[in-house]
């Protein structure tokens, strides 16, 4: 008996003692005050290089954040609703508030909340501020900067060559093959398929397929050849057309010239290649040229012209799709050497000249690459401790960010 | 000739400028510009579909008049064209039109409509069966190029065999540390050629869209000078 009464004095007392100990915790107020000092800490400022629209707040001082939460409020001035944006738990943080109008006032308030989900009284953070629209992304300068340069250089070369300096461009086979290929297509006696990729005008590798389509259509009229250009948007084929109608004004076969062998085929993209492909089966061209970008549509249509036997070459700055056209193609005109086929092919001085431009600046950068590489390698073996080395580092890091 | 050269470079000239300096510029009035270019693209892009219909109708009308080889299927080339031209016409392209609901008395404002349907039960099990054709051949294009005829063959053979069989969980099984292998053949050796190709291919997008604006290039306009 006397066992029993002090188990259920022990089983009382614990019972107090949990449950006091519970009430305290619970009644202990975490957080209640919320002085100047501690708002001192919150930042709110107009985010810069922006069109105006935006508002960041953020606080650097490290709260503990276990025994409270902050509320974030936001009220336009002159306005009396108050909009919560977060609630944030870990410190420091950053919010970029977003949508907002640079002809609007701005508020904004915490408030804290306790581990029992009491609120403290808002608290304003800053005086009414407005988002303000920015005229320059002062972030892209170098890129600005790079871009000038690269122009200014073009120029000089381009000048340079009006002036008479020679200049070397290196082989391009799948560019040197293309006269071999039409002239293969004129003794077989069939067509020469010409796909000018399955992009918009909008899109720069298509351009360079026009600028391509150009020569090669002059040497197809030349050889009285018939040429087809099915297109997959309305307005590449309008410029095909003009492109193909020009050429053979210049090469003097204006009357070979048939508006029905350039036309459009569909929008779609695996409806395009079907088409192209039973292009391909049906008229069974001599010689295909797929240039321009293309998708995934690259190995349907390529490995259908490489089963009728027909000399394919291939060009796509689509890094994907290069090795489909590697392995289906006779000759792939890879990346660059697409944007340098126009100059290549015409050889007028004045497009060499930006050809050579590409190269130098190619070269620059290969520089700045290995510079970069060699710092790096020395900065890891003497531990980073020498000063210029790593002022030289974070010069070229922000070049590469920017 | 000023319609047909000067006009046209002077347009590329000025909106080539214009737009490179509006990336530059996050001010409101430069998005406007922007949208309000993307707006007339849109009104352009519209506009050229007619030009589309005309060389389709034009060219199969010529093909069923010669009686070229295969000219039936240019007669369901334009049934199929003015067919769906006239069910989005009339049966809407979303949602029925009330048209549509007057004609056929149980069709709800919920149903798919005659278009859609197309699209979806036509158009769509098409394009996939196109689609699934690369399976086929990627096979058969692997096949020839994974020959070791030569040292640069052998290598791309080797590699693909252990990118394939990194791939999968047969190759985790073989080897615990395969798929680094592999994570660490596409990580580095695979993208350090991509990037090389990529400067490449921007410089020279850089190089052509500087030539477009300058003028220098025109080939594009028709006619190489």
């Amino acid at each position: 008996m006397k066992s029993k009464i002090l188990f259920f004095i022990f089983i009382l007392l614990s019972f107090f003692f949990i449950f006091s100990q519970n009430l305290t915790q619970t009644d202990q107020k975490l957080f209640t005050p919320v002085d100047s000092t501690v708002l001192k800490n919150f930042i709110v400022r107009d985010v810069g290089n922006d069109d105006g629209t935006r508002i960041e707040v953020f606080c650097n001082f490290p709260f503990d954040g276990k025994n409270f939460t902050l509320k974030l409020y936001r009220k336009e001035s002159g306005d009396s609703n108050f909009k919560m944006l977060k609630t944030i738990k870990s410190f420091p943080f950053k919010i970029v508030d977003e949508g907002l109008f640079s002809d609007k006032k701005y508020e904004y308030y915490i408030s804290f909340v306790d581990s029992m989900g009491g609120e403290s009284e808002k608290c304003i953070i800053n005086q009414p501020i407005s988002p303000k629209p920015d005229l320059f992304k002062t972030d892209k300068t170098i890129l600005l900067l790079m871009i000038i340069i690269y122009t200014v250089v073009i120029i000089l070369l381009v000048e340079s060559v009006r002036k008479g300096k020679e200049l070397f461009v290196r082989k391009i086979s799948g560019l040197d093959t293309l006269d071999e290929a039409v002239g293969r297509a004129t003794e077989m006696g069939r067509p020469v398929l010409y796909v000018p990729g399955s992009s918009t005008m909008s899109d720069i590798a298509t351009i360079a397929s026009l600028n391509i389509l150009g020569p090669v259509a002059k040497k197809i009229a030349e050889y009285e050849t018939k040429l087809i250009v099915p297109n997959r948007d309305p307005i590449v084929m309008t410029v095909a057309k003009e492109v193909v109608k020009e050429s053979y004004s210049e090469a003097g076969r204006p009357d070979a010239y048939n508006d029905n062998d350039i036309f459009f085929l569909t929008d779609s993209q695996f409806g395009y290649a079907a088409a192209v492909s039973g292009i391909m089966t049906r008229e069974k061209p001599a010689t295909n040229l797929l240039l321009g970008m293309f998708w995934a549509e690259s190995l349907i249509m390529a490995e259908a012209g490489n089963t009728t036997g027909a000399i394919q070459i291939a060009g796509t700055d689509a890094v994907t799709q290069l090795p489909f056209f590697i392995t289906s193609c006779d000759y792939t005109i890879i990346g660059e050497e697409l944007y340098a086929a126009s100059a290549y092919l015409s050889r007028e001085p004045l497009l060499l000249g930006t050809l050579k431009a590409q190269d130098y600046f190619k070269g620059l950068i290969i520089i700045i690459l290995t510079l970069y590489f060699l710092i790096l390698i020395i900065s890891l073996i003497t531990g980073g401790n020498i000063t210029i080395l790593k002022n030289i580092m974070e010069f070229l890091r922000f070049i590469f960010k920017s | 000739m000023f319609i047909r050269r000067t006009l046209p470079l002077l347009v590329s000239a000025i909106f080539g400028v214009a737009l490179i300096f509006q990336f530059f510029i996050p001010h409101p009035a430069s998005k406007s510009f922007y949208n309000m270019m993307l707006d007339w693209l849109i009104i352009v892009s519209a506009f050229t579909y007619l030009i589309a219909v005309q060389s389709t109708v034009e060219l199969h009308i010529t093909k069923i008049k010669r009686k070229v080889e295969g000219w039936q299927y240019s007669i369901i080339v334009l049934v199929s064209l003015f067919v769906t031209a006239l069910l989005g016409i009339f049966g809407g392209a979303f949602m029925p039109t009330t048209l549509w609901m007057k004609i056929f008395h149980n069709v709800k404002p919920t149903d798919t409509t005659p278009l859609m349907y197309t699209y979806l039960y036509m158009q769509m099990p098409m394009q996939s069966t196109i689609f699934s054709l690369l399976a086929f051949y990627m096979a058969s294009a692997a096949f020839r190029s994974f020959r070791a005829r030569s040292f640069d063959a052998t290598l791309l053979l080797i590699t693909a065999g252990i990118v394939t069989i990194g791939r999968v969980p047969l190759g985790e099984f073989i080897y615990k540390g395969l798929p680094d292998v592999v994570e660490w053949i596409l990580k580095y050796p695979n993208m350090a050629a991509q990037r090389g190709i990529l400067i490449g291919v921007q410089l020279g997008i850089i190089a052509t869209s500087i030539k477009i604006i300058l003028g220098i290039e025109r080939k594009y306009l028709g006619g190489g000078k």
